[in-house]
């Protein structure tokens, strides 16, 4: 198959390939200094994984991951790797929300055998893909059971397309202490068509991608529409790779960036197997130049609409030859020339701390920022708390400027110690250029010692909350969803043109707990032994023995002359 | 006349008794003056007719119990309305994850959100109890402050039955010339067994441990109520109330079933029904007992099951106690042992310490069937100290017991020892819990220790009460100044 000649026909007039791949590169110059760099690779398959359809030949998608859906019966799998955390407030929203450490949300086929019996069905089916994803990714993915495990009855809806939303076959798991590193990008990058050995996945090197400030990497399929009519169904598989590059301090003040630096590569060809290729740079911020300089300079621009923003992006087609100039290589290289300029505020932001001392009992505080100047709206707000942390749902406050802001509904089940996690959902309306703050008690377990983490007085995780909201939009958004469009903008599908889905993930949090000492389980063991055996003793003693009279007991000699006396056959004295 | 006569009598004989005897020399002169403190102690009896008429006695102990009530209802009400409130009501002391207010608030909380309490691991309440404060949450303080105050009053009326028929009892073994001659400093007087009831009363309503429980709304006070009233109607001889408020212990916790074994001793005892397995009559009064705490059991364990329309709360309860999945910090023996016991004999030494408790109520209801109260009294102490979830209220239960027993001081060996000890630890408890959880300048052993301690003297304390009790006993059968062979004063020995 020779597909490196770019078909940059109308798709409309040809019939379409069967399955299709595109790459893009986005890159956002932040205000901070720091380069925000985001990859995405769409892979579209029209297939059907489901009722036993046995697929055997693959061709651009992966096949372990098309295995993976057609066993496990999987409607829709997004599953992401975060080192560090994403500061809404210094870099705006990202384009692929993802919350520190590893997150797996799977939406499970309502598949004929799983009809009776669903959620222990369901339960079954998602410890054995979590095993299988743990072997693909090489992460420990296996520790995900069911005291990490809920199921959120509204914050995380299907986002292709079907219209099953009954929430027993949703799982979501984070895994807060996951330490992301080249033993998980190397297997990532092997998903994609290219590999790494060619297009923009060339530039993947982890001995740069892990020196950054924020680094994530995932991995979504869902299945989507082919067409206007939705007749044809094809299973769309995006990887997504963002991260952050803190040039402003690695580079010594100097603000100034290219591929190379980023990278340590630059860019020669697209990968071949790709329909389309293309590097996108934001200079909506910079639209006479003041700020930085681009080079070298393209003539095309595009718009898109991108979380509540018409945004402008000068864009590089790699697919044509002309974009690699005479020295056949591309480094983009920007200059800056000021710092100046502010940011848009990101219209809603959130953060989280754990307050109160001791070991005894804490109290979470959640904050949710509604930067809007005039309008008001509702979020949905997912605390997934592990059960060690006993939550006392009759301590939650929800308070925005000074009033008690009851939320319209809660969805909130409570933890089994050992099985399952505290969940607790509830959709709060935001005022307008508000902070909401949610706070609740909850007490800390000891546990058994055998249930500690390594390093236990460094503490546990929780999981970040999430918030997900349609937040007003400024500018009408996309609500074609089969449109031609970058990437990046079409990944949350849009119903109205009025606002746009966001998800924000807050902190992890980071609890000590009591620990007992786990040096002396035998001693604990003894001692507490010997004092019931005191208890039984001294009443074992009064109950089976009688009171008497003491006699003085006879001398040593007598008694040894009593012992020889009765040996003799002589009566004692 | 008949008081002047009384009183006459009652000083002559404290003389006789207290200030000729220790001073006679020759034991036969002893004796003769024994016999004749007796017979005037036998008259006084005779006498005092209007000790059985219960009514007066009452209307003479009322007002200072009234004073009593008062007095105690006062200081929990400033303690409630105190800032120590907060503080008290955390105290992992005072209250367990069985008994905490915070859970039952949560409990409620989670019925008003639609979801049921059960569901979660941090309501263990039955469903009565939260049926109970769906209606008075509002007078929760009210609540336990009644609880509290029916507790004291039904164990005064308790006592005072008891100590009615144990001075009826002494007296027909007087009668009877069952006890040997110089025994009779043992004898009880009705003077000293007078305010017995009132101190009673007193021990529960006043002590330091009640009254953090009731300041911390721990439902342990409402257990020990129930407790309460089921001594009272067994001591006074009801049968289906007894058996009725033995069932209500037992669904609150489980535990209070091995009293099962005193009631029945106590009121075969009165009903004069000999406890002998070859009689019909003791099966037929068991079957009895067993059959209305069974039928009163089944009622309202049904009552909760349709209360809440699931089973949800038997193993949140029962399971919850049994196989002690909480292992937050209490005063007793099971926490920390099971949080640092290797995972394969976890249920090994779960059976071991739950069969612990149970275990006593063989042996010693054949040791002590002819004293069900006393029974009652090491039973309430041997599951306060052995149960899963102990608190101090437990311990307020069984201490409120102690004034009964006050004729057996003289045979206690360790008393001094054990209640330094019991006051020390009281006091450190808080002590290294704060440099445990809050200075973080002690570790978890430090608390540990201090548990252990704590119950070792309880042990100590308890087996010490049972040694005197059994030694009074042995005195009475066989005389208090014994005699070895060769004729010299001889020392009592277990063997």
């Amino acid at each position: 198959f020779d597909t490196s000649a770019p078909e940059t026909v109308d798709p409309s007039s040809v019939p379409q390939p069967k399955d299709d791949f595109q790459e893009e590169l986005v890159i956002r110059p932040l205000h901070s200094g720091d380069i925000y760099a985001s990859f995405q690779f769409r892979t579209v398959w029209e297939t059907d994984f489901m009722r036993g359809n046995k697929v055997s030949h693959y061709r651009l998608f992966p096949k372990s991951l098309g295995q993976v859906i057609s066993k496990f019966s999987v409607r829709e799998l997004h599953i992401s790797f975060t080192q560090g955390y994403w500061r809404t407030m210094q870099w705006g929203q990202p384009f692929q929300p993802s919350p520190p450490g590893a997150e797996l949300w799977v939406w499970f086929q309502d598949s004929a055998e799983c009809k009776v019996y669903a959620a222990g069905c369901v339960d079954g089916t998602w410890k054995e893909l979590t095993n299988v994803l743990s072997g693909i990714f090489c992460a420990s993915l296996n520790f995900i059971d069911s005291t990490n495990t809920v199921q959120p009855s509204a914050s995380f809806k299907p986002l292709g397309i079907g219209n099953e939303t009954d929430h027993r076959f949703l799982r979501y798991a984070t895994l807060p202490r996951e330490i992301v590193c080249t033993e998980n990008l190397t297997p990532w990058k092997k998903l994609l068509p290219c590999g790494s050995k060619a297009g923009l996945a060339v530039l993947l090197k982890s001995e740069k991608l892990f020196h950054s400030s924020f680094h994530s990497q995932a991995v979504h399929i869902r299945p989507v529409c082919q067409d206007w009519q939705c007749k044809t169904t094809s299973w769309e598989l995006r990887q997504t790779l963002n991260v952050v590059f803190d040039l402003h301090n690695s580079a010594q003040g100097k603000r100034e960036w290219s591929l190379f630096k980023m990278f340590s590569r630059t860019l020669t060809e697209a990968c071949p197997l790709a329909s389309s290729s293309k590097i996108y740079i934001d200079i909506t911020d910079n639209p006479q130049g003041e700020q930085f300089e681009v080079s070298p300079a393209t003539p095309l621009l595009s718009q898109a609409v991108v979380l509540g923003d018409r945004r402008t992006f000068s864009v590089y087609d790699l697919t044509q030859q002309i974009t690699f100039g005479t020295v056949r290589s591309l480094n983009l290289l920007i200059r800056w020339k000021s710092s100046e300029g502010d940011m848009l505020r990101p219209l809603l932001h959130a953060e989280r701390y754990v307050a109160g001392y001791g070991l005894q009992t804490g109290e979470i505080h959640t904050l949710m920022y509604n930067n809007h100047p005039y309008r008001s709206f509702p979020v949905l707000l997912l605390d997934s708390v592990p059960w060690y942390l006993r939550l006392y749902i009759h301590t939650l406050t929800v308070t925005s400027k000074g009033k008690d802001n009851k939320p319209s509904y809660i969805h909130y089940q409570p933890s089994k110690d050992r099985l399952r996690p505290h969940l607790l959902e509830m959709l709060v309306q935001l005022p307008p250029n508000s902070v909401t703050e949610v706070t609740v008690q909850f007490e800390r377990a000891l546990l058994k010692w055998t249930e500690y983490t390594p390093d236990p007085n460094h503490g546990f995780y929780v999981g970040s909350s999430v918030i997900s909201s349609l937040v007003p939009s400024i500018v009408a958004m996309d609500t074609n969803s089969t449109r031609e469009r970058p990437l990046f903008s079409s990944f949350f599908p849009c119903k109205e043109e009025s606002s746009y889905f966001v998800r924000v993930y807050t902190e992890p949090l980071l609890v000590n707990l009591p620990t007992p000492d786990f040096s002396m389980p035998y001693n604990v063991i003894c001692l507490t032994c010997t004092v019931v055996a005191v208890g039984y003793g001294s009443l074992y003693n009064l109950l089976t023995r009688s009171f008497q009279i003491e006699e003085p007991s006879p001398g040593l000699a007598k008694r040894i002359a009593n012992i020889i006396r009765k040996m003799r056959g002589v009566p004692p004295l | 006349f008949n008081k002047t006569l009384k009183l006459l009598m009652l000083n002559q004989w404290l003389t006789v008794r207290c200030v000729l005897i220790p001073r006679l020399k020759s034991p036969g002169v002893k004796r003769r003056f024994r016999i004749y403190s007796s017979a005037l102690l036998v008259l006084q009896w005779l006498t005092n007719k209007d000790y059985k008429g219960g009514e007066r006695f009452l209307v003479k102990m009322a007002a200072p119990l009234t004073l009593l009530v008062i007095l105690s209802v006062t200081i929990r009400a400033v303690l409630y309305r105190s800032s120590l409130a907060e503080v008290i009501s955390e105290r992992v002391e005072v209250v367990s994850p069985l008994t905490a207010w915070k859970r039952v608030v949560e409990g409620l909380a989670l019925l008003d959100l639609g979801v049921s309490p059960y569901s979660g691991d941090v309501f263990h309440e039955t469903p009565l109890i939260i049926y109970l404060f769906h209606f008075v949450v509002d007078y929760a303080e009210i609540t336990f402050m009644l609880a509290d105050v029916i507790t004291a009053v039904a164990l005064y009326m308790a006592v005072m039955d008891y100590n009615k028929q144990v001075f009826r009892k002494q007296k027909y073994a007087l009668e009877a010339d069952r006890y040997p001659l110089d025994c009779l400093e043992l004898i009880r007087s009705p003077k000293e067994m007078y305010y017995i009831p009132l101190k009673v009363a007193m021990f529960y309503l006043l002590n330091p441990f009640t009254i953090l429980s009731c300041v911390a709304k721990s439902t342990c006070g409402l257990n020990n109520a129930v407790i309460a009233l089921f001594i009272l109607t067994t001591i006074k001889g009801n049968v289906l109330l007894s058996a009725i408020f033995l069932s209500l212990a037992t669904y609150q916790s489980i535990y209070p079933l091995t009293l099962c074994a005193p009631a029945l001793l106590y009121l075969m005892q009165r009903q004069f029904i000999p406890v002998n397995f070859r009689r019909v009559s003791f099966w037929w009064f068991i079957a009895q007992y067993a059959f209305m705490y069974l039928g009163s059991l089944f009622v309202i364990v049904g009552l909760s099951f349709f209360l809440l329309g699931s089973w949800d709360y038997v193993p949140s309860v029962y399971g919850f106690i049994l196989s002690v999945p909480d292992l937050t910090p209490n005063i007793g023996l099971f926490w920390y042992f099971f949080a640092e016991m290797f995972e394969h004999f976890r249920l090994f030494f779960l059976c071991v310490f739950q069969i612990n408790v149970f275990f006593y109520t063989i042996p010693l209801s054949i040791k002590l069937k002819e004293h069900p109260v006393f029974l009652i009294f090491m039973q309430l102490a041997v599951i306060s100290i052995f149960k899963s979830y102990p608190t101090v209220g437990d311990i307020a239960l069984y201490m409120a017991f102690l004034p009964v027993w006050s004729h057996l001081h003289r045979f206690l060996r360790n008393i001094f020892l054990v209640s330094c000890v019991l006051l020390a630890c009281s006091a450190l408890f808080p002590v290294l819990w704060h440099l445990w959880i809050y200075a973080g300048s002690a570790n978890s052993n430090f608390y540990y220790a201090i548990t252990l301690l704590f119950n070792v003297a309880q042990i100590l304390l308890v087996s010490d009460y049972f040694y005197a009790f059994l030694r009074r006993e042995h005195h009475l059968s066989y005389g208090l100044y014994l005699k070895r062979k060769d004729g010299s004063e001889a020392t009592l020995v277990l063997k």
